[in-house]
């Protein structure tokens, strides 16, 4: 009896699981981003050397700024090319 | 902390399209859709014709940002306006509200079906894991994880396309401006060969 009770009881558990249902709206909230949340670049390791990536210690938002600073600078020819 | 800027100075620009094919290569960019386009104004006219290279100008204050009805638009740590393709409804309102036309939509479905917006990301990717497969299809490559700068100011020739912390490069350019002076200065036959006349060489034969 005790059996049949407890298969009773779970089998009704399943058939309400099957009924519940996950919002596949997405609840706006207005003038704010919605989407998913996005990776922030110096949180990935460089790259190895021969892909010529710049060199930061994973995680170091300052490392990474001053990595890309550099290689911004090779932007002025005058500096580059001249050394001046 | 950095603001990512591209910065074009017209007067070396020499619309080679180095830029457009760089950004179509690296991001894998479809047919239909040009995230960078050089734009040239009185073409033809000797000393007036000057090229710019557009794409998104990653606005600190984004009219795009503003309209999107789904919100699907935010910006970086750095300042780079990057959209979530997941939620956009590709209504086309950023293409209305951006001054630069950067925003594009891809029409390769039949009705001139209007598919989800694609633009410039400043080669920052995109709302997936870094470097990803995921990210590389959707939003094309992320070089800033990469520790690189966008592929089109890192290819162009003549840099005449600087790409990177607005600082940094407005330092670059106001040097060179400097160094180069400005309107006729910048090209022409004195400037080439020094002062004298056209034609005429120095020991007075031509």
């Amino acid at each position: 009896m005790k059996r049949a009770a407890l298969a009773l009881a779970a089998l009704a558990a399943l058939g309400l699981a099957g009924c519940g249902e996950s919002d596949q709206v997405v609840v706006y909230k207005q003038g704010k981003y919605q989407g998913k949340p996005d990776g922030r670049p110096w949180d990935s390791a460089p790259l190895a050397q021969e892909q010529r990536g710049g060199t930061w210690n994973k995680g170091d938002k300052s490392s990474w700024e001053s990595a890309l600073n550099a290689r911004n600078l090779t932007q002025n020819e005058y500096k580059r090319i001249y050394n001046q | 902390m950095a603001r990512m800027k591209f910065l074009v100075d017209a007067e070396r620009c020499i619309e080679c399209n180095g830029c457009v094919t760089a950004c179509k290569n690296e991001n894998e960019v479809p047919w239909g859709v040009n995230r960078r386009r050089v734009v040239t104004i009185n073409d033809g006219v000797i000393g007036a014709e000057k090229s710019i290279s557009v794409a998104c100008m990653h606005c600190s204050d984004a009219p795009c940002m503003a309209v999107c009805p789904v919100d699907c638009f935010y910006r970086t740590d750095d300042g780079v306006v990057l959209h979530d393709k997941d939620l956009c409804i590709g209504c086309g309102y950023c293409f209305y509200a951006c001054p630069f036309g950067a925003p594009q939509f891809p029409q390769a479905g039949a009705f001139g079906l209007r598919g989800k917006m694609d633009k410039c990301t400043f080669c920052a990717g995109g709302p997936e894991a870094d470097r990803s497969d995921a990210e590389f299809k959707k939003y094309g490559r992320n070089r800033l994880a990469e520790g690189k700068l966008p592929a089109c100011a890192e290819m162009c020739s003549t840099k005449a396309l600087l790409g990177g912390d607005g600082d940094v490069i407005a330092d670059i350019y106001r040097e060179r401006v400097v160094r180069r002076g400005k309107g006729s200065e910048v090209w022409g036959w004195g400037t080439a060969y020094g002062p004298g006349k056209a034609g005429a060489a120095a020991g007075g034969k031509s």
